[in-house]
């Protein structure tokens, strides 16, 4: 039952919560109770801040051989995206089809279901990434709702 | 007191399935489907969408483009026939989705098709008494027909959210609300069944019409008004005809009713069907325009509006990306195989 | 701290073996490498054992004292250590064996490594397989283990053009080496094509970019060099043995395509050493997944940064090459058993050092280095050994 390992975290997988050290102003998502620069001076002084809503993908890959429970998802695509700052984040992009993704293409952080815990159990929800931008398809009225 | 929408916002998933494709599995005429139904093609979600994901993404266009803080939020329903859980409210997701947990009430409804309409009126009333400041009302399915079935051609998945409050805000106006309810067993779903029953014929005249009209003809009494008066009809729409039919009824000419007609296009999408149509036309309507809104719900009952567009309307953010038109139109078709593995209609292997 | 050798290994066949259990793997390497060294199990004072995911596999942690128990040195209360860090648990084990020769504390050590992969299904083995990622923000959100190398390899061509025939070289090269190991799982040439065209993993990955599932076992007795020389074993000293940590999660690293804890840990290992990478004569380097070759190749300083794709094709890597690199086979030929892995390195470079590598032999090989890597990169662990004349 992992339901409360990842309810503490709601702020963080729901929100995009980060960490930001008060000292030297790094942001980390995931995020992290020490800054990585500044170390034990920064312990319990960590501020909760949203992330920006804009990243960049950095990296991707159209997964074939889905990790345990995404098979249903099979391919999927799994993406490090770069928000500002340089913060890092691993997710993966939905809400188009994986030939249309490539590096450098700006997604935004969207909310969706990412496992449940059998047909009985709870269901996980947290971010993913889909792209910023639509394009547009030709708005078809007449007649043509097949495929194409 | 001005009650009314202070913000809206909606979600279309993006794939789509055809009526000829599915009538070509269950080895029906697609094209007379289509005509005979009204309905083209309906919307498919994701393996990874869900009444939750799809009401989470409606109400974070409503708050971005509302300059509400989800703290001031202080009520969200959610109203839909097909909520992940049994037990466990979808409103509470997205209230933490929304970040407008802990200080605020919420619960989830279902109502058939107008469990999305349902949640409108809790919140005028909550923000009329003066018991929240605003109040997120959300109408989302991701309803399911049974294979071969009628329902199958037309049952999708949408979700529409609206924020209601008062005062400067407001960009329209609910000025009066009034609905029409009784027992009536037209369509139905027992707990633990996965697919629901329907009374055929019957879920016509005594059912939806029944309510729809009488509703309509209320709500025009009660305002003193004739269709004449308004600009927009947004009726309940289980496939593309009897909105239609039902807005003649009411005095209604096709036109009126046309922005708010998405049935033909992405399919019957349940509690957000009347919120997606409304959203629609407020995505093109312009300061004074008044719509008369009906929607219907098996079991059976119909809540009908008199909305009127206000002035705040003209400095409403409406970009392009978040018009209904321009999520309908980014869509994907895919065949009946991939759709019954979207929706969970293939029987797996439990390993 | 005092000079440490290895006096014996041993190794036991790699594949998928139906066969062996995880207890008969970790007494069959370890009595290969006692009777190699000419020594008792009397004679061992303390074990150390690599294994990442025995609790997975076969439901049994407390894997020091099983291996212990099954060798006979728990009858002589004989301490046993189980060490773990992915898939560097191997060569974290040998690193934690060495200082307890060096400080003095045992004179004789048995150090192995062991994994047993196949009791469960492949999807629950490959799951498994991605416990050494970050269960929280990477594999929750779908990535295996083959996904996070894949999004390196992606990078890697974005960022130097490097391009999946160069990928696929490193296979084909260490299928061509394994060919003439006879303890190797796969002991069959392939071509650039068949890694090509195989089925896909995770783009760019496909299944010949990809380590396998192995069981495995593997084991080496250190002890002193004097001792060594007492039994008259050769002269093969460990002369630097160093370990590095990184970021658990690939996104949080500094860069993707870099691999900082491969570059500390070499540095360290060779300046213990007192040698450069020049003196290097034969290496294994991890190569879970091609891309991770073509990595260690650029941090160890090997290939320039961004033109480690063009050592395998340009045969520098080859046996006969400039620098072998993974003559064993490697992980994608010999095959990975986790835990097994880095103690299974440094008997190859053994072998090559004392000159019985048949088949695959490095000429004069004096100097090896053996590159064991966790996940993607958190825990590198590098040797160095040196055949002293």
């Amino acid at each position: 039952m992992t339901g409360v390992r990842f309810w503490r975290e709601f702020g963080s997988r729901y929100r995009m919560l980060a960490t930001r050290c008060p000292s030297c102003g790094l942001v980390y998502f995931p995020p992290r109770e020490v800054c990585r620069r500044c170390r034990r001076a920064s312990l319990g002084k960590m501020e909760r801040v949203p992330m920006p809503r804009a990243g960049k993908v950095m990296s991707f890959t159209i997964v074939h051989q889905g990790q345990k429970g995404f098979e249903e998802q099979v391919p999927y695509v799994l993406a490090i995206v770069e928000f500002e700052g340089g913060i890092t984040v691993m997710g993966q992009v939905v809400d188009c089809d994986a030939c249309d993704v490539s590096i450098g293409m700006e997604v935004k952080p969207v909310f969706r279901r990412i496992r449940e815990e059998g047909e009985a159990g709870v269901i996980h929800y947290g971010y993913k990434f889909a792209p910023m931008c639509y394009p547009v398809c030709a708005i078809d009225d007449e007649g043509a709702g097949g495929p194409g | 007191m001005d009650v009314g929408i202070l913000s809206y916002g909606i979600w279309v998933p993006r794939h789509r399935i055809s009526t000829e494709e599915i009538a070509r599995v269950w080895g029906k005429d697609g094209k007379a489907m289509a005509s005979g139904l009204g309905v083209r093609s309906k919307s498919v979600p994701a393996v990874d969408e869900d009444v939750v994901t799809m009401s989470v993404e409606a109400a974070e266009m409503a708050m971005r483009r509302s300059g509400v803080a989800p703290t001031d939020v202080g009520a969200v329903y959610v109203g839909s026939e097909s909520h992940p859980y049994a037990v466990k409210p979808t409103a509470t997701v997205v209230a933490e989705a929304m970040g407008a947990t802990p200080d605020l009430t919420a619960a989830d409804y279902e109502f058939a098709c107008k469990a999305g309409t349902a949640a409108f009126q809790t919140c005028m009333g909550l923000v009329r008494s003066g018991m929240v400041k605003a109040g997120m009302a959300i109408g989302a399915d991701t309803s399911q027909g049974a294979p071969g079935d009628a329902l199958e051609y037309s049952a999708s998945a949408g979700a529409a959210a609206y924020l209601i409050g008062s005062g400067e805000g407001v960009i329209a106006r609910i000025d009066h609300t009034l609905s029409y309810t009784t027992d009536t067993p037209d369509f139905w779903r027992r707990e633990g069944q996965t697919y629901p029953s329907h009374g055929g014929r019957f879920t016509g005249v005594p059912a939806y019409f029944k309510h729809v009209v009488t509703c309509g003809k209320n709500m025009l009494a009660r305002a003193g008004t004739t269709a004449e008066d308004y600009d927009h009809v947004v009726l309940h729409q289980p496939n593309g005809k009897f909105p239609v039919r039902a807005a003649k009824m009411l005095g209604f000419p096709p036109e009126k009713a046309a922005r708010g007609l998405l049935t033909p296009r992405i399919g019957n999408t349940y509690s957000a069907a009347v919120p997606l149509g409304l959203a629609n036309v407020l995505d093109a309507a312009r300061p004074g325009e008044r719509i008369l809104v009906v929607s219907y719900g098996s079991g059976a009952g119909s809540d009908a509006f008199d909305i009127t567009v206000t002035d705040a309307m003209a400095r409403y953010p409406r970009h392009q990306d978040d018009l209904v038109e321009t999520r309908i139109a980014y869509r994907k078709f895919i065949d009946y195989a991939t759709y019954a593995k979207f929706r969970g209609k293939i029987q797996m292997g439990r390993g | 701290m005092r000079e440490v050798a290895i006096a014996g290994v041993g190794v036991t066949q790699f594949g998928e073996l139906w066969e062996r259990s995880l207890r008969e793997l970790g007494l069959e390497s370890g009595m290969l490498a006692l009777m190699d060294a000419g020594l008792e199990t009397e004679d061992v004072e303390a074990l150390y054992l690599g294994n990442m995911s025995a609790g997975r596999f076969i439901q049994q942690e407390h894997i020091g004292a099983l291996i212990a128990d099954h060798s006979g040195l728990a009858d002589r209360g004989v301490p046993a250590t189980r060490v773990e860090a992915g898939g560097a648990s191997g060569g974290l084990a040998l690193h934690q064996a060495y200082l307890a020769v060096a400080s003095g504390l045992h004179d004789v050590v048995m150090v192995g490594g062991a994994e047993k992969m196949t009791d469960v299904s492949e999807q629950d083995a490959e799951e498994t397989t991605g416990f050494a990622a970050d269960q929280e923000w990477e594999v929750f959100f779908g990535a295996t283990l083959a996904s996070l190398y894949a999004l390196v390899a992606r990078r890697h061509m974005h960022l130097y053009g490097t391009t999946p025939e160069q990928l696929a070289a490193v296979a084909v090269k260490n299928h061509a080496h394994g060919a003439a190991n006879p303890k190797a799982q796969f002991q069959s040439r392939i071509t650039v094509e068949d890694v090509l065209r195989a089925t896909r993993v995770a783009e760019p990955l496909g299944v010949y970019d990809c380590a396998p599932l192995t069981d495995g076992g593997a084991a080496l007795v250190l002890t002193t060099p004097e001792r060594a020389r007492e039994l008259g074993r050769p002269a093969i000293v460990i002369r630097g043995s160093a370990q590095a940590s990184d970021t658990l999660a690939l996104h949080d690293r500094w860069s993707l395509t870099e691999q900082r804890a491969t570059r500390i840990a070499c540095e360290r290992a060779l300046k213990q050493a007192g040698m450069s990478l020049s003196e290097v004569d034969v290496a294994e380097l991890n190569d879970a997944f091609t891309i991770a070759e073509v990595v260690a190749l650029e941090e160890i300083g090997f290939a320039k940064r961004g033109e480690g794709g063009r050592c395998a094709p340009e045969g520098r890597t080859a046996l006969g090459g400039e620098l072998p690199v993974n003559t064993s086979g490697g992980l994608k030929a010999r095959g990975n058993p986790w835990g097994a892995t880095g103690i299974a390195q440094v008997v190859e470079l053994y072998d090559q050092l004392v000159g019985r590598a048949k088949g695959r032999q490095v000429e004069d090989a004096r100097v090896g280095l053996a590159h064991n890597v966790g996940g993607t990169g958190a825990t590198v662990v590098v040797h160095v050994l040196e055949a002293v004349r």
